[in-house]
């Protein structure tokens, strides 16, 4: 699902909501399961939220960060190594994060959506910062998560290169139905 | 609950404050600093340093810590770390009691292990040393668990400087009395060992619960 909509008009804040940070004043945000045997789990453990804050140390590496939340979120060693090689930073594993540009430091962030596998993914401008060739890899990523089954909820104001599918739904907030 | 996201926030804000160790270097030379101005603006009465050292080392500890809070969660929450841990495989108060572990380990610990500094610019007595020490592992992570709940609080506040010491410094008061009184030699029979009970029931209640008010201050915060 694709949100869109002029600067300010809520995206971000309606993408906080769904991931439970914000208190909401009327209405209900519901989740349904489709495993029953996992009770102890809530939604909120199902979702990736990547916003525009990256959430890097910068004095730890690439591999160092990234294990961190494979730690935190579930997921293994060589997912890491994994992850990081297909967000193109393979090759400087090892640096301090402190050397990232903008856009590594956004691919870095992206790059936790690959280490641990969760159903729902938030997304706060996936494409900001990045080149084309980023565009072109998060739309990728976007469209092999829908082959699996999951979910995706991108507020973005760029383009996503995307593959035709019938399940892209794109929402406009702030304009009349 | 798995201990392992449990215990990577732990090694991982270890391993944050041994690559800046400017920041743990600084709040021990402050300690330090304590220690050195006193006999200068008292005078070198050895007797009356020595008798009074117990108190300047636990002072001196309950400023360097309070000096310490501002930082206890303000990285993670700025750089988004905050909220994406929400989505971890662990609860806000885990994350919470596993953040204050590793906020004694690098704020208070080194400055225990910088006490036989103090205690020798003071005239101290080892066995009164030792006591001070004991006392020290005994209420310090009081003061650790007060400040962050101080911390979290103030977290969202751009400036948030000595808001947070402020809030606490009036619960962690009796830590103070109790810790003082745990080491005193001349305070009566059962008084030192009992403040000392005291000093840390203090400590387990505080590590107990703080972690769930803190969880509560950042929910709050992020909103």
């Amino acid at each position: 699902m694709i949100l869109r909509g002029a600067n300010g008009i809520g995206k971000t804040s309606l993408l906080m909501a769904l991931a439970g940070y914000l208190h909401i004043e009327a209405g209900l945000i519901g989740w349904e399961k489709t495993k029953q045997d996992d009770d102890e789990k809530t939604a909120y453990e199902d979702m990736h939220f990547i916003s525009h804050q990256y959430a890097i140390k910068e004095n730890l590496s690439l591999t160092e960060n990234l294990k961190f939340w494979a730690d935190m979120n579930g997921g293994s060693k060589d997912d890491v190594f994994m992850a990081l090689e297909k967000a193109g930073l393979g090759h400087g594993a090892d640096f301090e994060a402190l050397m990232l540009s903008q856009g590594q430091k956004k691919r870095l962030s992206l790059a936790r959506l690959l280490v641990s596998k969760k159903p729902i993914w938030l997304l706060d401008e996936p494409t900001s910062a990045l080149d084309s060739e980023g565009d072109k890899w998060v739309a990728s990523l976007i469209d092999n998560h829908l082959d699996d089954g999951g979910l995706v909820i991108a507020a973005t104001h760029l383009d996503l290169p995307m593959k035709k599918n019938k399940r892209i739904k794109t929402i406009i907030l702030g304009q009349d139905k | 609950m798995s201990m392992k996201p449990f215990n990577a926030i732990l090694i991982r804000d270890i391993k944050l404050a041994s690559r800046s160790f400017g920041d743990v270097l600084t709040l021990v030379l402050f300690f330090i600093m304590i220690g050195v101005i006193i006999p200068f603006a008292i005078g070198p009465n050895k007797m009356l340093l020595a008798s009074i050292a117990p108190g300047i080392i636990w002072m001196a500890a309950f400023l360097s810590s309070l000096l310490a809070i501002d930082r206890f969660f303000r990285a993670d929450f700025e750089d988004g770390s905050l909220l994406a841990m929400r989505h971890a495989n662990i609860s806000l108060s885990a994350i919470a009691f596993a953040k204050l572990i590793a906020l004694w380990v690098i704020t208070i610990l080194p400055l225990i292990i910088a006490t036989p500094i103090l205690a020798m610019m003071l005239f101290m007595d080892f066995e009164i040393l030792i006591r001070t020490i004991l006392s020290l592992l005994a209420g310090t992570p009081a003061l650790i668990a007060f400040g962050g709940i101080g911390a979290a609080i103030t977290v969202s506040l751009k400036r948030g400087g000595l808001i947070a010491p402020v809030l606490i410094l009036p619960i962690s008061i009796p830590i103070l009395i109790f810790g003082i009184s745990s080491i005193k030699a001349n305070a009566g029979i059962g008084v030192e060992s009992a403040a000392m009970l005291f000093l840390i029931a203090i400590s387990l209640l505080a590590m107990v619960f703080a972690p769930f008010a803190i969880a509560l201050a950042l929910r709050l915060d992020q909103e």
